[in-house]
């Protein structure tokens, strides 16, 4: 034979010192971030990258050596993942996420959130007049486990101190219960918002039983005479964890929506952008579920005037419409 | 009233129109996923598989399980060495935010890393990646997270719920219903659950291969001296030159030794016999990649031995 290398073979020669220090390149990046590169290794990792690539493209169309094509394919898969990766940093990321992110998503969610709104309304004035009617309703609506021995059988005396209780040792008890709350009122939000891709039912569901639930506890104070005081006890902070239900249901609601109705897109492409605009403001839903966590396990101990809970109240819903729709410019 | 029919060369589902196929390019599942980069380049990643990403998830429930039980202990060995009930008190908060948390944002941390992947994820070699091939964003992360809420926890519900009479029914159909969720990932091309649906994002295989030496090097191929005739070259195609190549990787004498006198036999072998296996077969395979790398030049890519037109 005339020549003494296959034409594969001086290919893989001539290029193979070049795939190895972008394979170096990654060993380094990949164990300790971007930061661990100097500036003439970041400046030198795209070029390699789009030469790897190259002789991908080449390698598959002249070699047949399976062992580098699928070297090649890992290596570039590797650098594709690097360059085209997300790289903010952490703080970076949650300064635009608070400023940008969060009360855009939730004002593009104004339609959902209005209906999610109505739907919650008409349960809780619903279960108030069942309740109203006849006390025996109160346990179709409220979950025991949530109730705390706050029902119907209960004497009103007992109903005023739960409103006002701060004796220590039951307030020990109360921090505990706060934190199982908020638990359970996050991983309800997280549900509201996962279910609504299955065509939004289920998500209105649990906006019902949540409605149902607050007209009921509101119904029972209301037959003893306890009506305003329980409002200011639920509300100081009931302002912020019902807002941040209703924004969960609302989510639930725009992915479910998107399947439904996907406009000119693929069912799937509308739920994939639904779904990620949706997770933006379902993250800031969690925040808000601990700042109301908070409110409940200090605020709610420590401020016993109803007229002050009124105010907070009023005060935390006023700052989160403020924060969320007041107009803005659109992020850089 | 009737509904116009879509136009041609389209398919309609549920999940929206398809572009039809042509007969060659007509795509049957094969564990690869098309992802073309911005350069232009198929990457040809592989989707994750089932038994993969199984293990993976049952790897960071471990660890996460594991977590919790250590501080569940520490803090349980400090409340008896101190006899300081707070401290219990305080631990009982902990431990119900810490399971909160740990199970909607131990993966959310890992995921929106650069990495991608959770340390079960990473054990198995997958990673998430955006499946229109652009950025993976930590709201498409948050996305297929939140998601695992009703693909795992409400079926895990469901079936240890307990119950009677029509409540044990109701469970039952919850339960039932909760299976195809779960079982989503088996129904679909590129085996994604819910949440990568929902966020857009899929699972691939990020293997790290190390390159290895080429089996043409040229003193490999001089050292062995043999020649074979066109027509002894002309008896295989690209798919038994990968055959070999694995065979005279894995380095196995028997199976080398079948090998051999297998191709011996089929391209009628006159040269000396006494020639060892792997110095034959190496020769061989370094032969038939130079005959049939130089047909792909002229652009004829021989599948198989069967491939004769």
């Amino acid at each position: 034979m005339s020549e003494l290398h296959l034409k594969s073979w001086r290919f893989r020669a001539e290029r193979e010192a070049d795939w190895r220090r972008l394979e170096r390149l990654l060993d380094k990046a990949e164990a300790g971030g971007a930061a661990r590169l100097s500036p003439d290794e970041l400046l030198e990792m795209p070029v390699l990258y789009r030469q790897a690539l190259s002789s991908l493209s080449v390698a598959r169309s002249i070699s047949l050596d399976q062992s580098l094509t699928g070297y090649l394919e890992s290596l570039c898969t590797r650098a594709y993942f690097f360059v085209y990766g997300a790289r903010t940093r952490l703080p970076e990321r949650l300064a635009r996420f608070f400023r940008y992110d969060w009360p855009n998503a939730v004002q593009a969610l104004w339609r959902e959130t209005l209906a999610s709104f109505a739907i919650s309304a008409v349960a809780a004035l619903v279960a108030f007049l069942l309740v109203t009617g006849d006390p025996d309703w109160f346990h179709s609506f409220v979950n025991p486990g949530l109730a705390g021995g706050r029902d119907p059988s209960a004497s009103t005396e007992f109903l005023r101190e739960t409103l006002y209780d701060h004796d220590a040792s039951v307030g020990d008890g109360l921090t505990v219960f706060a934190a199982f709350l908020f638990a359970h009122n996050a991983q309800v939000a997280l549900f509201a918002f996962a279910l609504g891709f299955l065509l939004c039912a289920p998500t209105a569901a649990l906006m019902v039983l949540n409605g149902g639930m607050l007209g009921a506890f509101l119904a029972l104070f209301a037959s003893r005479n306890l009506g305003f005081e329980a409002g200011g006890w639920l509300m100081i902070h009931g302002a912020t964890e019902l807002f941040a239900v209703i924004l969960a249901g609302a989510a639930g609601f725009s992915i479910g929506w998107s399947v439904i109705f996907p406009g000119d897109r693929t069912r799937l492409d509308a739920a994939a952008a639904a779904g990620r605009r949706a997770a933006t403001a379902m993250a800031g839903v969690v925040c808000m579920l601990m700042v109301a966590g908070l409110l409940e396990g200090l605020g709610r101990q420590l401020i016993t005037h109803d007229l002050v809970r009124y105010a907070i109240a009023a005060t935390t819903l006023a700052g989160w419409l403020a924060y969320f729709y007041w107009p803005r410019k659109a992020a850089s | 009233m009737t509904a116009p029919a879509p136009p041609a060369g389209t398919r309609r589902s549920f999940w929206g129109r398809r572009p039809a196929r042509g007969r060659g390019a007509r795509r049957r599942f094969d564990g690869y996923r098309e992802l073309v980069t911005p350069e232009g380049v198929d990457l040809r990643l592989q989707v994750g598989g089932y038994g993969e990403r199984l293990s993976a998830m049952a790897l960071d429930l471990l660890i996460l399980g594991a977590g919790l039980l250590v501080f569940g202990l520490m803090v349980a060995l400090a409340v008896w060495a101190t006899g300081a009930t707070w401290l219990g008190q305080g631990a009982v908060i902990v431990a119900i935010l810490g399971w909160f948390l740990g199970r909607n944002f131990y993966f959310f941390w890992f995921e929106a890393r650069s990495r991608a992947a959770t340390p079960g994820k990473r054990l198995m070699g997958l990673r998430v990646a955006s499946a229109d091939g652009g950025r993976l964003t930590a709201d498409a992360v948050f996305a297929r997270n939140a998601m695992r809420e009703v693909e795992v926890f409400l079926p895990a519900t469901f079936f240890m719920m307990r119950g009677e009479g029509v409540d044990a029914a109701l469970i039952g159909l919850g339960a039932i219903w909760s299976l195809v969720l779960v079982l989503f990932p088996l129904f679909n091309a590129d085996r994604r659950r819910l949440g990568d649906l929902v966020a857009g994002t899929i699972v691939v295989k990020a293997p790290r291969r190390v390159l290895q030496a080429d089996l043409a090097d040229a003193d490999r191929r001089v050292s062995s001296g043999l020649a074979f005739s066109p027509a002894q070259l002309d008896a295989y195609g690209i798919r038994e030159l990968h055959v070999l190549e694995d065979v005279i990787r894995a380095g196995d004498r028997k199976a080398m030794a079948a090998v051999a006198g297998r191709i011996r036999d089929k391209i009628a072998w006159e040269g000396p016999a006494d020639t060892a296996d792997v110095t034959f077969l190496n020769a061989y395979y370094v032969a038939l990649r130079g005959r049939l790398e130089s047909r792909l030049l002229f652009g004829r890519r021989r599948r198989d031995k069967f491939d004769v037109s």
